[in-house]
């Protein structure tokens, strides 16, 4: 496989709680590089520090020591307002949760457009670039429905395609088939891994789902915040 | 693509019942208010009616809506006589309870001269009175119709016409009867008494007394000179319409005016609570959802303007409800509710300011909540 940019760059990332006795390091010197097309799992017992450098590379957390480069801007280096890194994660980030996380009150589509509603699009622009993806995602067909309406599938590719809708070039991924069977669970992973491909993004996913395990390109472990192997 | 209408549709239902609560307790606000209106209204509709500009009552008194006032009524030819005064008129009034139709009516019964000030300004239906004796004019509000005959002291009335927010203070609805009628009402004994006082040698005759004397002014006749000019005879005092509704209303209304005022008062402050925890409540329902939509970048305005839209189409829908309601009921109290679009107007000035102010509380949870709650699983 060959290696395209360098999307995610991590460098020395420490986390820590609370001083003195209370202190917790959740995170202690991590160095992680992701290249576009790749496609990478975080992997470790709970508590290990999975989510927090998810949140870390989500820009929702601010690391206490350590670099952090997305797609090349050096990001919690003092410059960044807490608009700015919200606007980055529009921009360049992709999020699909372990419960899809749809809103109840929208459509499928609306699911979809609302994230390019909030990055300025024009509505109709904005629909069409929802309906083209719902239907590479083979659930055009349910652009109507809300999600209570929606089996597991069709609403995981529903919040698929809302982090995709932006073009992002990071996509994190919360134990994205943890609510599917293991035939989904493949299927969604086969979808990852092309949209990767076609994308050029990278997607880092935290997963305890041995079955897809051979789906990633790397797999990251994670012990009391440290990489322990790779 | 406007989030706070998507999710109202979405929960139409409840959304709805919502408002229809509040708007229950929006009709209770506003039924306050025109209870409010109506008592002050009320009050000054029976100073009003005769359309005065000064009125004569006996010295030392506030007569004769805040306390008793009896002067001779020859009065007032004194009063007509005097330069500036276009024309005047004796009236009196009194309070008695009649029979009619099975039910027991409290009346609020005014006399006066036809042809001189102290009659209702308009007939709203019928005709004026057109003898000296026997016949009545009546409130709508009484349940009495032209044609129908009430009993009043020992003589029977014909209702001839009808006149309209005509009452005192209290809410008696009026009757209008001629001085003649009312003085013989107010001093006629029974006969069985009256043959005790021929019998003690009194004769019965005493002279007529009024409880003040109105007069309407000739155009640029100065009031505070004639008024001043009537304090000059020792018996009597005199009040310009002003005067007499301000005397009327702090003396008479005030402190049920001020009960109704602070009542009004604590509803507005249940209002706003309510409010205040109608919003708190659907915000916390709603916080992986703020959470799932800061993750993904929307930016605080978009978290804000959802809640205090929905904050803001509660208020008004309950407030419309409201409206709505009490324009539908509002016939149907005891007393006279009065609404003007001034006070809708100023309702929904408050009830938008304490929406705005109760949505703070649902916006401050919003703006804590972490993004990283969505990633929670």
């Amino acid at each position: 496989m060959t290696l395209g940019d360098i999307l995610v760059n991590v460098q020395g990332v420490a986390k820590h709680y609370g001083e003195g006795e209370t202190r917790v390091d959740a995170l202690r010197s991590i160095d992680l590089r992701v290249h576009a097309g790749e496609v990478i799992a975080l992997l470790g017992p709970s508590g290990s520090g999975k989510t927090t450098l998810l949140n870390v590379i989500g820009c929702i957390l601010a690391p206490t020591s350590g670099r952090v480069e997305l797609d090349g801007d050096a990001v919690f280096d003092g410059k960044w307002l807490r608009s700015d890194l919200r606007r980055l994660r529009l921009d360049k980030i992709g999020f699909i949760f372990q419960a899809h996380n749809l809103l109840p009150f929208l459509t499928a589509e609306e699911n979809v457009s609302v994230v390019l509603d909030l990055a300025g699009w024009p509505s109709e622009k904005g629909r069409a670039r929802a309906r083209e993806l719902l239907d590479y995602l083979e659930v055009g067909h349910r652009a109507k429905a809300k999600p209570a309406l929606l089996s597991g599938g069709e609403a995981q590719r529903v919040a698929i395609a809302r982090a995709l809708a932006n073009r992002p070039r990071i996509i994190l991924a919360d134990e994205p088939t943890a609510a599917l069977d293991s035939g989904r669970a493949q299927l969604v992973m086969d979808l990852l891994r092309k949209l990767a491909t076609e994308q050029e993004a990278c997607i880092i996913a935290v997963t305890h789902d041995e079955k897809i395990f051979d789906r990633f390109d790397r797999l990251i472990h994670l012990r009391d915040g440290r990489l322990v192997d790779t | 693509m406007n989030l706070a209408i998507k999710d109202i549709r979405h929960g139409l239902f409840r959304f709805v019942l919502t408002c229809f609560g509040l708007g229950l307790l929006m009709t209770v606000v506003l039924a306050m208010i025109g209870i409010y209106n109506g008592l002050v209204a009320d009050a000054l509709a029976v100073v009003k009616a005769p359309a005065a500009d000064i009125w004569v009552v006996e010295a030392g008194t506030q007569g004769p809506f805040a306390e008793a006032s009896s002067i001779p009524a020859d009065t007032r030819d004194a009063v007509a006589r005097m330069p500036g005064v276009a024309e005047a008129g004796a009236i009196t009034y009194q309070t008695i309870e009649a029979a009619h139709a099975g039910q027991t009516l409290r009346l609020y019964v005014i006399g006066f001269e036809p042809g001189r000030p102290g009659g209702p300004q308009r007939i709203a239906e019928g005709r004026g009175l057109g003898t000296s004796h026997f016949e009545l004019l009546a409130d709508r509000k009484t349940g009495l119709v032209p044609g129908d005959t009430i009993r009043l002291g020992r003589n029977r009335f014909r209702v001839v016409g009808l006149a309209e927010d005509a009452m005192n203070s209290g809410g008696d609805p009026a009757v209008y009867v001629t001085l003649a009628d009312a003085l013989s009402l107010q001093t006629a004994l029974d006969p069985a008494a009256a043959r005790v006082q021929v019998a003690r040698g009194d004769q019965g005759i005493r002279p007529a007394t009024v409880a003040a004397v109105i007069a309407r002014l000739e155009p640029g006749a100065d009031v505070a000179l004639l008024t001043a000019t009537v304090r000059q005879w020792k018996h009597l005092a005199a009040l310009s319409q002003i005067e007499q509704e301000d005397l009327l209303l702090a003396s008479v209304v005030d402190r049920a005016r001020r009960q109704i005022g602070l009542f009004l008062g604590i509803l507005l402050s249940v209002s706003a609570v309510v409010i205040a925890l109608i919003i708190y409540t659907m915000t916390m329902e709603k916080l992986k959802q703020i959470a799932t939509l800061k993750l993904i970048g929307a930016p605080d305005r978009t978290i804000v303007a959802l809640i205090v839209q929905q904050a803001m189409i509660l208020g008004v829908s309950g407030l419309g409800i409201g409206l709505a309601l009490i324009l539908l009921v509002k016939d149907n109290f005891p007393r006279r509710v009065v609404l003007e679009p001034f006070n809708a107007l100023v309702l929904t000035g408050i009830i938008l300011v304490v929406c705005l102010i109760a949505s703070g509380l649902g916006v401050r949870a919003a703006l804590k909540v972490d993004p990283a709650t969505a990633l929670g699983g």
